[in-house]
Protein backbone atom coordinates (compact mmCIF):
# COMPACT_ATOMS: atom_id res chain seq x y z
CA UNK A 1 0.00 0.00 0.00
CA UNK A 2 1.24 3.38 -1.08
CA UNK A 3 1.28 5.64 2.30
CA UNK A 4 2.97 8.96 1.85
CA UNK A 5 1.55 10.10 4.97
CA UNK A 6 4.42 11.18 7.86
CA UNK A 7 3.54 11.85 11.35
CA UNK A 8 5.73 14.79 11.98
CA UNK A 9 7.61 17.65 9.36
CA UNK A 10 10.55 16.73 11.69
CA UNK A 11 10.55 13.14 10.78
CA UNK A 12 9.57 14.27 6.87
CA UNK A 13 13.13 16.09 6.95
CA UNK A 14 15.28 13.61 8.82
CA UNK A 15 17.52 12.95 6.13
CA UNK A 16 18.37 16.00 4.55
CA UNK A 17 22.48 16.25 4.72
CA UNK A 18 24.81 18.98 5.13
CA UNK A 19 25.28 20.68 1.50
CA UNK A 20 21.69 19.38 0.04
CA UNK A 21 19.96 22.01 -2.60
CA UNK A 22 16.61 22.49 -1.04
CA UNK A 23 13.81 24.10 -3.21
CA UNK A 24 11.42 26.26 -0.54
CA UNK A 25 7.92 27.19 -2.47
CA UNK A 26 6.04 30.42 -1.72
CA UNK A 27 5.61 33.99 -2.83
CA UNK A 28 5.41 36.34 0.19
CA UNK A 29 3.27 34.09 2.79
CA UNK A 30 1.17 31.96 0.71
CA UNK A 31 2.27 29.38 0.28
CA UNK A 32 5.07 29.22 2.05
CA UNK A 33 5.59 25.86 4.00
CA UNK A 34 6.52 27.66 7.31
CA UNK A 35 6.25 24.65 9.51
CA UNK A 36 8.70 22.27 7.53
CA UNK A 37 11.38 25.63 7.38
CA UNK A 38 10.97 25.23 11.09
CA UNK A 39 11.56 21.55 10.82
CA UNK A 40 14.73 22.14 8.49
CA UNK A 41 16.49 24.62 11.01
CA UNK A 42 15.82 21.49 13.66
CA UNK A 43 17.32 19.37 11.80
CA UNK A 44 20.49 21.47 11.19
CA UNK A 45 22.30 20.87 8.37
CA UNK A 46 24.71 22.87 7.05
CA UNK A 47 25.89 24.40 3.63
CA UNK A 48 22.33 24.37 1.91
CA UNK A 49 21.56 25.62 -1.77
CA UNK A 50 17.91 27.20 -1.12
CA UNK A 51 15.92 27.98 -4.03
CA UNK A 52 13.35 30.53 -3.44
CA UNK A 53 11.86 33.98 -5.36
CA UNK A 54 13.39 35.57 -2.10
CA UNK A 55 15.90 35.67 0.32
CA UNK A 56 13.41 35.33 3.42
CA UNK A 57 12.47 38.54 5.06
CA UNK A 58 11.92 39.18 9.41
CA UNK A 59 13.15 36.83 11.60
CA UNK A 60 11.10 33.87 10.61
CA UNK A 61 10.79 31.04 7.93
CA UNK A 62 13.74 30.96 5.40
CA UNK A 63 15.06 34.42 6.84
CA UNK A 64 15.41 32.20 10.34
CA UNK A 65 17.00 28.91 8.11
CA UNK A 66 19.48 32.12 7.49
CA UNK A 67 19.90 33.54 10.62
CA UNK A 68 20.79 29.68 11.94
CA UNK A 69 23.83 29.54 9.05
CA UNK A 70 22.75 26.77 7.30
CA UNK A 71 22.65 28.38 4.05
CA UNK A 72 25.59 28.52 1.97
CA UNK A 73 23.96 30.00 -1.13
CA UNK A 74 20.78 31.28 -2.57
CA UNK A 75 19.00 31.49 -5.90
CA UNK A 76 16.12 33.89 -6.07
CA UNK A 77 14.39 36.36 -8.09
CA UNK A 78 14.08 39.27 -5.12
CA UNK A 79 16.33 39.23 -2.58
CA UNK A 80 16.39 42.52 -1.54
CA UNK A 81 13.28 43.60 0.39
CA UNK A 82 12.68 46.21 3.88
CA UNK A 83 12.94 43.69 6.21
CA UNK A 84 15.53 41.22 4.38
CA UNK A 85 18.21 42.10 6.97
CA UNK A 86 19.55 38.30 7.67
CA UNK A 87 20.33 37.66 3.85
CA UNK A 88 21.44 41.35 4.17
CA UNK A 89 23.97 40.62 6.82
CA UNK A 90 25.28 37.77 5.68
CA UNK A 91 25.46 38.15 2.02
CA UNK A 92 27.64 41.57 2.77
CA UNK A 93 29.50 39.24 5.27
CA UNK A 94 30.41 37.32 2.47
CA UNK A 95 29.03 33.88 4.21
CA UNK A 96 26.35 33.55 1.52
CA UNK A 97 26.35 33.51 -2.37
CA UNK A 98 23.47 35.20 -4.38
CA UNK A 99 22.68 33.76 -7.73
CA UNK A 100 20.20 36.29 -9.18
CA UNK A 101 17.46 34.76 -11.51
CA UNK A 102 15.09 36.80 -13.84
CA UNK A 103 11.88 35.44 -12.16
CA UNK A 104 10.19 33.78 -15.18
CA UNK A 105 13.67 32.12 -15.62
CA UNK A 106 13.71 30.91 -12.65
CA UNK A 107 10.42 29.32 -12.70
CA UNK A 108 11.32 28.05 -16.20
CA UNK A 109 14.71 26.92 -15.23
CA UNK A 110 12.89 24.60 -12.08
CA UNK A 111 9.88 23.65 -14.52
CA UNK A 112 13.13 22.43 -17.12
CA UNK A 113 14.55 20.34 -14.63
CA UNK A 114 10.92 18.37 -13.86
CA UNK A 115 10.38 17.89 -17.49
CA UNK A 116 13.81 16.22 -18.18
CA UNK A 117 14.97 19.49 -20.48
CA UNK A 118 18.16 19.82 -20.79
CA UNK A 119 18.65 23.08 -21.04
CA UNK A 120 16.30 26.31 -23.18
CA UNK A 121 16.49 29.78 -24.84
CA UNK A 122 14.71 32.51 -23.31
CA UNK A 123 14.76 36.06 -24.68
CA UNK A 124 14.85 37.50 -20.94
CA UNK A 125 17.39 38.92 -19.81
CA UNK A 126 19.20 39.41 -23.32
CA UNK A 127 21.76 42.34 -23.43
CA UNK A 128 21.94 42.93 -19.57
CA UNK A 129 24.15 41.95 -17.08
CA UNK A 130 22.04 39.16 -15.95
CA UNK A 131 22.98 37.06 -18.92
CA UNK A 132 26.76 38.12 -18.72
CA UNK A 133 29.05 34.91 -19.76
CA UNK A 134 26.45 33.09 -21.04
CA UNK A 135 25.45 31.66 -24.60
CA UNK A 136 23.15 33.52 -26.81
CA UNK A 137 21.77 32.56 -29.93
CA UNK A 138 19.26 34.62 -32.39
CA UNK A 139 16.52 32.52 -33.19
CA UNK A 140 14.78 34.31 -36.11
CA UNK A 141 14.49 37.60 -35.49
CA UNK A 142 15.00 37.36 -31.87
CA UNK A 143 17.65 37.25 -29.52
CA UNK A 144 18.07 34.64 -26.39
CA UNK A 145 20.06 33.72 -23.49
CA UNK A 146 20.66 29.76 -22.82
CA UNK A 147 19.70 28.98 -19.42
CA UNK A 148 19.58 25.75 -17.36
CA UNK A 149 17.70 23.39 -15.19
CA UNK A 150 17.76 23.91 -11.70
CA UNK A 151 17.70 19.95 -9.99
CA UNK A 152 16.94 19.53 -6.28
CA UNK A 153 17.65 16.95 -3.92
CA UNK A 154 14.38 18.25 -1.66
CA UNK A 155 11.37 20.39 -2.27
CA UNK A 156 9.91 21.53 0.38
CA UNK A 157 5.82 23.34 -0.54
CA UNK A 158 2.91 23.58 1.34
CA UNK A 159 -0.72 22.69 -0.78
CA UNK A 160 -4.02 22.80 0.47
CA UNK A 161 -5.26 19.20 0.49
CA UNK A 162 -4.06 15.74 -0.17
CA UNK A 163 -4.66 11.99 -0.23
CA UNK A 164 -2.18 9.16 0.68
CA UNK A 165 -0.75 8.82 -2.89
CA UNK A 166 0.49 12.24 -2.59
CA UNK A 167 -2.09 13.86 -5.02
CA UNK A 168 -2.30 17.70 -4.20
CA UNK A 169 -4.62 20.75 -4.25
CA UNK A 170 -3.36 24.23 -3.54
CA UNK A 171 -5.56 27.58 -2.22
CA UNK A 172 -5.82 30.46 -4.72
CA UNK A 173 -2.08 31.99 -5.00
CA UNK A 174 -0.36 29.59 -2.91
CA UNK A 175 0.27 27.58 -5.80
CA UNK A 176 2.98 29.53 -7.27
CA UNK A 177 6.09 27.49 -6.99
CA UNK A 178 4.37 24.22 -5.78
CA UNK A 179 3.83 22.06 -8.71
CA UNK A 180 7.27 22.88 -10.48
CA UNK A 181 9.24 22.10 -7.35
CA UNK A 182 7.80 19.16 -6.89
CA UNK A 183 8.71 18.21 -10.03
CA UNK A 184 12.21 19.33 -10.01
CA UNK A 185 12.85 17.41 -6.56
CA UNK A 186 14.14 14.35 -6.41
CA UNK A 187 12.36 14.23 -2.67
CA UNK A 188 9.41 15.92 -2.37
CA UNK A 189 8.10 16.87 0.89
CA UNK A 190 4.37 18.59 1.22
CA UNK A 191 2.55 19.98 4.04
CA UNK A 192 -0.77 20.60 3.91
CA UNK A 193 -4.15 21.53 5.61
CA UNK A 194 -6.05 18.97 5.53
CA UNK A 195 -5.55 15.18 4.50
CA UNK A 196 -8.37 13.17 2.88
CA UNK A 197 -9.22 9.44 2.18
CA UNK A 198 -8.04 8.04 -1.10
CA UNK A 199 -10.77 8.86 -3.69
CA UNK A 200 -12.43 11.85 -2.33
CA UNK A 201 -9.82 14.35 -4.42
CA UNK A 202 -12.04 14.74 -7.84
CA UNK A 203 -9.21 14.23 -10.39
CA UNK A 204 -10.24 16.93 -12.30
CA UNK A 205 -9.24 19.35 -9.92
CA UNK A 206 -5.79 17.35 -8.92
CA UNK A 207 -3.32 20.25 -9.68
CA UNK A 208 -0.07 18.27 -8.23
CA UNK A 209 -0.23 14.49 -9.30
CA UNK A 210 1.20 11.98 -6.48
CA UNK A 211 4.00 10.77 -8.75
CA UNK A 212 5.91 14.40 -7.95
CA UNK A 213 5.00 13.71 -4.05
CA UNK A 214 7.37 11.40 -1.87
CA UNK A 215 6.46 12.66 1.82
CA UNK A 216 3.25 14.44 3.06
CA UNK A 217 2.65 16.14 6.51
CA UNK A 218 -0.79 17.65 7.69
CA UNK A 219 -0.35 20.81 9.71
CA UNK A 220 -3.29 21.02 11.21
CA UNK A 221 -3.55 25.03 12.60
CA UNK A 222 -2.49 27.56 10.63
CA UNK A 223 0.34 29.42 12.43
CA UNK A 224 -0.65 33.11 13.20
CA UNK A 225 2.21 35.82 11.89
CA UNK A 226 4.64 36.38 14.59
CA UNK B 1 2.69 75.15 -15.61
CA UNK B 2 0.96 72.25 -13.02
CA UNK B 3 2.36 69.07 -13.33
CA UNK B 4 0.46 65.98 -13.52
CA UNK B 5 -0.06 64.16 -10.26
CA UNK B 6 0.16 60.60 -9.77
CA UNK B 7 -3.42 60.04 -9.87
CA UNK B 8 -3.68 62.06 -13.07
CA UNK B 9 -0.70 60.16 -14.46
CA UNK B 10 -2.51 56.62 -13.75
CA UNK B 11 -6.07 57.83 -15.35
CA UNK B 12 -3.64 59.08 -18.05
CA UNK B 13 -2.88 55.38 -18.85
CA UNK B 14 -6.25 53.77 -17.93
CA UNK B 15 -7.61 55.91 -20.25
CA UNK B 16 -5.19 53.76 -23.28
CA UNK B 17 -5.95 50.61 -22.40
CA UNK B 18 -9.12 48.82 -23.92
CA UNK B 19 -11.47 46.84 -23.58
CA UNK B 20 -10.74 43.00 -23.35
CA UNK B 21 -7.38 43.62 -22.51
CA UNK B 22 -4.79 41.36 -20.43
CA UNK B 23 -2.76 43.42 -18.45
CA UNK B 24 0.19 43.69 -15.87
CA UNK B 25 0.56 46.43 -13.44
CA UNK B 26 4.20 46.57 -11.86
CA UNK B 27 4.29 47.22 -8.20
CA UNK B 28 4.74 50.83 -7.07
CA UNK B 29 3.25 53.35 -9.24
CA UNK B 30 1.56 51.39 -11.85
CA UNK B 31 -0.69 49.90 -9.21
CA UNK B 32 -2.98 53.26 -9.33
CA UNK B 33 -3.88 52.47 -13.00
CA UNK B 34 -6.36 49.69 -11.83
CA UNK B 35 -8.28 51.99 -9.68
CA UNK B 36 -8.99 54.62 -13.01
CA UNK B 37 -9.69 51.83 -15.45
CA UNK B 38 -12.45 52.55 -16.84
CA UNK B 39 -16.08 50.70 -15.64
CA UNK B 40 -17.33 50.19 -19.05
CA UNK B 41 -14.48 47.93 -20.20
CA UNK B 42 -13.47 44.35 -18.94
CA UNK B 43 -9.83 44.76 -18.72
CA UNK B 44 -8.11 41.66 -17.29
CA UNK B 45 -5.65 42.35 -14.64
CA UNK B 46 -2.60 39.69 -13.99
CA UNK B 47 -0.23 39.28 -11.46
CA UNK B 48 2.69 37.47 -11.74
CA UNK B 49 2.29 35.17 -9.13
CA UNK B 50 -0.06 33.56 -10.48
CA UNK B 51 -3.60 35.03 -10.41
CA UNK B 52 -5.50 36.81 -13.76
CA UNK B 53 -8.70 38.84 -12.43
CA UNK B 54 -7.19 40.42 -9.69
CA UNK B 55 -10.08 42.36 -8.25
CA UNK B 56 -9.61 45.50 -5.71
CA UNK B 57 -8.26 45.17 -1.91
CA UNK B 58 -10.50 43.14 0.08
CA UNK B 59 -12.07 45.32 2.83
CA UNK B 60 -10.39 45.33 6.46
CA UNK B 61 -10.39 41.79 7.93
CA UNK B 62 -11.58 40.08 4.41
CA UNK B 63 -7.99 39.96 3.74
CA UNK B 64 -6.98 36.30 2.71
CA UNK B 65 -2.72 35.34 3.10
CA UNK B 66 -3.51 32.90 0.30
CA UNK B 67 -5.29 35.70 -2.24
CA UNK B 68 -2.25 38.20 -2.81
CA UNK B 69 -0.70 40.12 -5.21
CA UNK B 70 3.18 40.47 -6.62
CA UNK B 71 3.42 43.18 -4.53
CA UNK B 72 2.82 40.44 -1.76
CA UNK B 73 -0.38 42.99 -1.18
CA UNK B 74 -4.05 41.59 -0.23
CA UNK B 75 -6.42 41.56 -3.40
CA UNK B 76 -9.38 40.09 -4.67
CA UNK B 77 -10.27 37.86 -7.51
CA UNK B 78 -12.77 38.71 -9.97
CA UNK B 79 -15.89 36.46 -11.13
CA UNK B 80 -14.00 34.59 -14.61
CA UNK B 81 -10.68 34.70 -12.76
CA UNK B 82 -8.11 32.06 -12.56
CA UNK B 83 -5.44 30.76 -10.60
CA UNK B 84 -2.18 29.01 -12.07
CA UNK B 85 1.22 28.28 -11.17
CA UNK B 86 4.96 30.79 -11.93
CA UNK B 87 6.03 28.42 -15.17
CA UNK B 88 2.69 29.25 -16.43
CA UNK B 89 2.15 32.62 -15.17
CA UNK B 90 5.64 33.83 -16.67
CA UNK B 91 4.57 31.32 -19.90
CA UNK B 92 2.23 34.16 -20.49
CA UNK B 93 4.28 36.88 -20.37
CA UNK B 94 7.16 35.41 -22.34
CA UNK B 95 4.48 34.16 -24.79
CA UNK B 96 3.83 37.20 -25.69
CA UNK B 97 -0.22 36.78 -24.43
CA UNK B 98 -0.13 39.89 -22.18
CA UNK B 99 -1.49 43.11 -24.12
CA UNK B 100 -0.01 45.19 -21.64
CA UNK B 101 2.34 45.61 -18.60
CA UNK B 102 2.94 49.24 -16.73
CA UNK B 103 6.25 49.65 -15.48
CA UNK B 104 8.07 51.68 -13.26
CA UNK B 105 11.58 53.43 -14.93
CA UNK B 106 14.90 54.61 -13.73
CA UNK B 107 15.34 55.89 -17.42
CA UNK B 108 14.46 55.02 -20.77
CA UNK B 109 16.29 55.66 -24.06
CA UNK B 110 15.47 57.10 -26.93
CA UNK B 111 15.87 53.99 -28.51
CA UNK B 112 13.40 52.26 -25.70
CA UNK B 113 15.58 50.77 -23.52
CA UNK B 114 14.58 50.34 -20.10
CA UNK B 115 16.67 50.38 -16.46
CA UNK B 116 14.65 49.86 -13.94
CA UNK B 117 15.79 47.32 -11.94
CA UNK B 118 19.02 48.35 -10.34
CA UNK B 119 20.95 51.45 -9.62
CA UNK B 120 24.18 49.40 -10.20
CA UNK B 121 25.50 51.21 -6.80
CA UNK B 122 28.64 48.95 -5.91
CA UNK B 123 27.25 48.21 -2.27
CA UNK B 124 23.72 47.76 -3.12
CA UNK B 125 21.82 44.08 -3.49
CA UNK B 126 20.04 44.24 -6.70
CA UNK B 127 17.08 42.54 -7.17
CA UNK B 128 15.28 41.98 -10.85
CA UNK B 129 11.86 40.41 -9.89
CA UNK B 130 9.76 39.94 -13.22
CA UNK B 131 10.92 43.59 -14.51
CA UNK B 132 13.17 41.50 -17.42
CA UNK B 133 10.20 38.78 -18.74
CA UNK B 134 7.62 41.56 -18.85
CA UNK B 135 10.12 43.89 -20.43
CA UNK B 136 10.48 41.83 -23.27
CA UNK B 137 6.95 39.60 -22.94
CA UNK B 138 4.36 41.71 -22.97
CA UNK B 139 2.90 43.39 -26.41
CA UNK B 140 3.21 47.01 -25.37
CA UNK B 141 5.32 48.09 -22.37
CA UNK B 142 4.11 51.17 -20.79
CA UNK B 143 6.17 53.41 -18.59
CA UNK B 144 5.18 55.66 -15.49
CA UNK B 145 7.69 57.65 -14.20
CA UNK B 146 8.64 61.27 -13.16
CA UNK B 147 10.11 63.24 -15.94
CA UNK B 148 13.23 64.63 -13.99
CA UNK B 149 15.35 62.98 -11.17
CA UNK B 150 15.05 65.29 -7.87
CA UNK B 151 18.44 66.71 -8.84
CA UNK B 152 16.84 68.04 -12.07
CA UNK B 153 18.38 65.64 -14.52
CA UNK B 154 15.71 64.19 -17.56
CA UNK B 155 15.32 60.35 -17.21
CA UNK B 156 14.62 60.14 -20.38
CA UNK B 157 18.33 60.07 -22.16
CA UNK B 158 20.30 59.19 -24.90
CA UNK B 159 21.40 56.17 -23.45
CA UNK B 160 20.73 54.08 -20.15
CA UNK B 161 23.78 54.74 -17.69
CA UNK B 162 21.83 52.35 -14.92
CA UNK B 163 22.08 48.63 -15.99
CA UNK B 164 19.47 47.75 -18.60
CA UNK B 165 16.15 45.79 -17.90
CA UNK B 166 16.20 44.90 -21.94
CA UNK B 167 16.34 46.43 -24.63
CA UNK B 168 14.10 48.73 -27.62
CA UNK B 169 11.25 47.19 -25.41
CA UNK B 170 9.54 50.64 -24.23
CA UNK B 171 6.55 51.55 -26.15
CA UNK B 172 4.99 54.75 -24.88
CA UNK B 173 6.25 56.93 -21.83
CA UNK B 174 3.88 58.39 -19.47
CA UNK B 175 5.62 61.51 -16.88
CA UNK B 176 4.44 64.33 -15.24
CA UNK B 177 4.94 66.58 -17.96
CA UNK B 178 4.24 64.72 -21.14
CA UNK B 179 2.91 61.48 -22.58
CA UNK B 180 5.56 59.89 -25.43
CA UNK B 181 5.20 57.73 -27.63
CA UNK B 182 8.99 55.74 -28.50
CA UNK B 183 8.85 54.60 -31.92
CA UNK B 184 11.51 53.59 -34.77
CA UNK B 185 12.27 57.31 -35.73
CA UNK B 186 12.63 58.58 -32.38
CA UNK B 187 10.18 59.90 -29.39
CA UNK B 188 6.86 61.97 -30.17
CA UNK B 189 5.30 63.53 -27.87
CA UNK B 190 1.05 63.08 -27.41
CA UNK B 191 0.51 65.37 -24.86
CA UNK B 192 1.97 68.02 -23.01
CA UNK B 193 0.70 69.29 -19.32
CA UNK B 194 -0.76 72.80 -19.44
CA UNK B 195 1.20 75.33 -19.20
CA UNK B 196 4.17 74.01 -20.52
CA UNK B 197 5.25 74.82 -24.47
CA UNK B 198 6.87 71.69 -26.89
CA UNK B 199 10.33 74.16 -26.17
CA UNK B 200 10.58 74.18 -22.83
CA UNK B 201 9.70 70.33 -22.53
CA UNK B 202 12.64 69.81 -25.07
CA UNK B 203 14.76 71.67 -22.78
CA UNK B 204 14.33 69.72 -19.87
CA UNK B 205 14.24 66.35 -21.93
CA UNK B 206 17.64 67.24 -23.18
CA UNK B 207 17.29 64.83 -25.87
CA UNK B 208 15.01 64.95 -29.61
CA UNK B 209 12.09 64.91 -29.19
CA UNK B 210 9.29 65.07 -31.94
CA UNK B 211 5.99 67.29 -32.13
CA UNK B 212 2.70 65.44 -33.68
CA UNK B 213 -0.26 66.98 -34.98
CA UNK B 214 -1.47 65.35 -32.19
CA UNK B 215 0.88 67.33 -29.90
CA UNK B 216 -1.57 69.16 -27.48
CA UNK B 217 -1.97 70.46 -24.16
CA UNK B 218 -3.93 67.70 -21.95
Amino acid sequence: MIDKFIATAQAALADVPDGATVMIGGFGNAGMPAELIDALIERGARGLTVVNNNAGNGDTGLAALIAAKCVRKIICSFPRQADSWHFDRAHRAGELELELVPQGTLAERIRAAGAGIGAFYTPTAFGTELAAGKETRRIGARDYVLEFPIHADYALIKADRADRWGNLTYRMTARNFGPIMAAAAKCTVAQVRETVPLGTLDPEVVVTPGIFVKRVVRIASLRKAA
Amino acid sequence: MKKFERQQIAARVARDIPEGAYVNLGIGLPTLVADHLPRDREIVLHSENGVLGVGPRPAKGMEDEDLINAGKEPVTLLMGGAFFHHADSFGMIRGRHLDYCVLGAFQVSVAGDLANWHTGAPDAIPAVGGAMDLAVGAKNVLVMMEHLTKEGKSKIVERCSYPLTAAHCVNRIYTDLAVIDVKADGLHVVDIVEGLSFEELQRLSGVPLKRTSASKAA
